[in-house]
């Protein structure tokens, strides 16, 4: 099940370690992440899931370990370069985390204004694209405060499409929606992957959505505090030995010494 | 990546009597090569004339990125006689185009709102009146519940009348000495200055003495307190607000004014005579100190002359003050956080409109206070 990293992946991580001071999240984590491949990082609550995004996107120095972008370090780098890096990354937030004193069109503005050097007419009519592909042309002058869940995480979405990331990061991305709503969040996943060709990673535990778009993935463990398995949730799904995968696949119970399934944020 | 990059190049060829085709090369990335502008698009397409049809020849096209969408998707919006055929983009690009045309209207256009200068008076009037009609039931709520609390049946914890108390006064002691401290020395030099020429330098004691206890002591405190705590109570129940914390005590049951708005009143209104006290402690020392290192004067000599100045009718007018800026300070950081917007900038905006308002309040209040004095012959 477990596919061989190659060097010409888009992400790599290796031995990765995550603590919050003393208390160990998870450790001795390696995957890497296909060029245009929907990644999904599953496992219970609490397991650490956006505790190892964070690592990935720069929000957290990892304990040990290391996340290679390119076959460059990332922790290695200097901090400019970090940033650097980061720009390649597109990063949407488990509830949007949209500037609240912005309207939405000003949020997805701000990354293009700060990183490119482009005029506001250009810029106005990048906002109008990226508004358009996630379906929120007519809410570019509303505020953040306005606009209901759903369309919140749109426009997350839409910011994060600003300067056309290489790599999508999704925190939740359907955390909160309806079935509907979150399957049509999950079309439009598919739908900018195969139309930007980038590379999506998402913390998850919602199935259907686990199950319907992501081709590649990693389950965490809460007691052993590391990968018990790699592969797409689909295959996972046909055939796991591992009982925790077998039961969160399936939505059974496990063993009793299991955790309860998957509800709130991991 | 590549780091030599052509620059985007387009040139228009007539194929059939009424299609033209636009044939694209070079790299379009946002970021490198820019975008291009409206008027290049009004300009190809007066360049397409009377063609109905346009379609693209992407052979010799590079590197794209969002700038080729953007482009496509302007000629599509701008085109009204012809037809763009985004069939000959890339295949994901012609996905993303399709993708941003689809536009589901989810979010109804807002009529533009343009009202009438009467009408802005007229609403700007209204939301006066009813600010000036929710700061009135809360006073009536605060007497209400307060009489209720005092018979110790109001729904409100202990612990957090406590936690608040050392919050607003504990918490403050450090910076109402500071403030007062200096307060009574540079009254003791005004003082000094004036009454050094009359020889009379052992009133600067009365001076200090009487400012501090009727007005200083009590004001300076109470403004201390409005940017100290007033903003504090303010800045937290806006982020309540925010989270949707007060949507659950409510959908609870827990009475909003017994669990927020009242501890904080009484803790406020509980330990502004405390801190009154202690202002006016720091702002006779500082007094003093002026006075005997500039004056000449024993402190003795000004203590004694102090204790003359003074008497409890003062003390009680200072108290009596002190508590009704504490109600005015916490109630008016109640009302503003409880009626803030949910956004982090409605927080900040609350917490300033709460401490502009202590301090306008304040001392608007000493005004009258200090009408009702000459007129009560205090």
């Amino acid at each position: 099940m477990t596919r061989e990293a190659s060097a010409d992946d888009l992400l790599r991580v290796e031995g990765l370690t995550l603590a919050f001071g003393p208390k160990l999240v998870q450790q001795g984590l390696s995957f890497s992440i296909r060029r245009g491949s929907i990644f999904a990082v599953m496992g219970p609550s609490g397991c650490g899931k956006s505790t190892v995004l964070k690592a990935m996107i720069g929000l957290l120095r990892p304990a040990a370990g290391a996340v290679f972008v390119d076959n460059e370090d990332y922790w290695a780098a200097s901090e400019a370069r970090r940033i650097e890096m980061g720009r390649r990354f597109g990063i949407v937030f488990q509830n949007g985390a949209l500037w609240s004193s912005m309207t939405v069109a000003e949020n997805v503005a701000l990354p293009l204004q700060m990183f490119a050097t482009l005029d506001p007419d250009a810029i106005t009519a990048l906002v109008r694209l990226k508004l358009a592909l996630v379906g929120l042309a007519h809410a570019a002058d509303v505020m953040p405060s306005e606009l209901s869940g759903g369309m919140r995480k749109r426009a997350g979405l839409a910011r994060a499409l600003a300067l056309d990331p290489d790599v999508l990061f999704l925190d939740e991305p359907s955390a909160g929606l309806d079935p509907i709503a979150s399957k049509r969040l999950d079309d439009l996943i598919l739908e900018l992957r195969d139309g930007l060709g980038a590379s999506i990673v998402m913390v998850s535990h919602e199935l259907p959505s686990l199950l319907d778009i992501c081709d590649d993935g990693l389950f965490l463990d809460t007691d052993t505090k590391t990968a018990i398995a790699h592969g797409a949730p689909r295959d996972l799904q046909a055939g796991c030995d591992h009982p925790t995968v077998r039961a969160f696949m399936q939505r059974e119970r496990a063993d009793p010494a299991d955790t309860e399934p998957a509800h709130g944020k991991g | 990546m590549t780091t030599s990059r052509t620059a985007p190049a387009w040139r228009l060829a007539r194929t059939e009597e009424r299609s033209a085709l636009l044939i694209l090369e070079g790299d379009w990335l946002a970021r490198e090569t820019g975008v291009r502008d409206q008027a290049t698009v009004e300009r190809i397409l007066d360049e397409a004339g009377d063609a109905e049809r346009l379609s693209f020849d992407t052979g010799g096209l590079g590197a794209w990125d969002s700038a080729l969408v953007v482009f496509a998707k302007m000629l599509r919006d701008a085109a009204t006689r012809l037809e763009v055929d985004a069939a000959g983009l890339p295949q994901a690009a012609s996905r993303l185009l399709a993708l941003a045309t689809e536009v589901p209207e989810e979010f109804p256009a807002r009529p533009a709102t343009r009202e009438t200068l009467l009408a802005r008076v007229g609403h700007r009037t209204r939301a006066r009146w009813r600010d000036a009609v929710a700061v009135a039931a809360l006073v009536g709520e605060t007497v209400q519940r307060g009489l209720v609390a005092l018979t110790g049946r109001a729904r409100m914890r202990a612990v957090d009348v406590l936690l608040l108390m050392r919050e607003a006064g504990a918490g403050a002691l450090g910076i109402v000495a500071i403030v007062n401290g200096l307060v009574g020395g540079i009254l003791g030099f005004v003082g000094a200055v004036q009454l050094r020429r009359f020889g009379a330098e052992i009133f600067v004691a009365d001076l200090v003495g009487i400012a501090m206890v009727r007005e200083m002591a009590a004001v300076m405190t109470a403004v201390v307190m409005a940017g100290r705590t007033g903003g504090a109570y303010a800045a937290q129940l806006a982020t309540m607000q925010g989270n949707e914390e007060i949507d659950a005590l409510k959908a609870l049951g827990i009475p909003v004014y017994d669990y927020l708005v009242l501890p904080r009143v009484v803790a406020l209104v509980a330990m502004m005579p405390l801190l009154y006290i202690y202002a006016c402690a720091f702002g006779l020392m500082g007094g003093l100190v002026v006075g005997v290192a500039t004056l000449d004067l024993s402190a003795t000599a000004y203590l004694v002359e102090t204790r003359g100045a003074l008497n409890s009718t003062q003390f009680v007018f200072g108290l009596v003050k002190v508590l009704a800026f504490g109600a005015l300070v916490a109630l008016a950081g109640c009302h503003i956080g409880l009626s803030a917007g949910r956004s982090a900038a409605d927080v900040g905006r609350a917490a300033t409109s709460a401490v502009v308002a202590g301090i306008v309040g304040v001392i608007a209040l000493d005004g009258i206070f200090a009408v009702c004095a000459d007129a009560l012959g205090i």
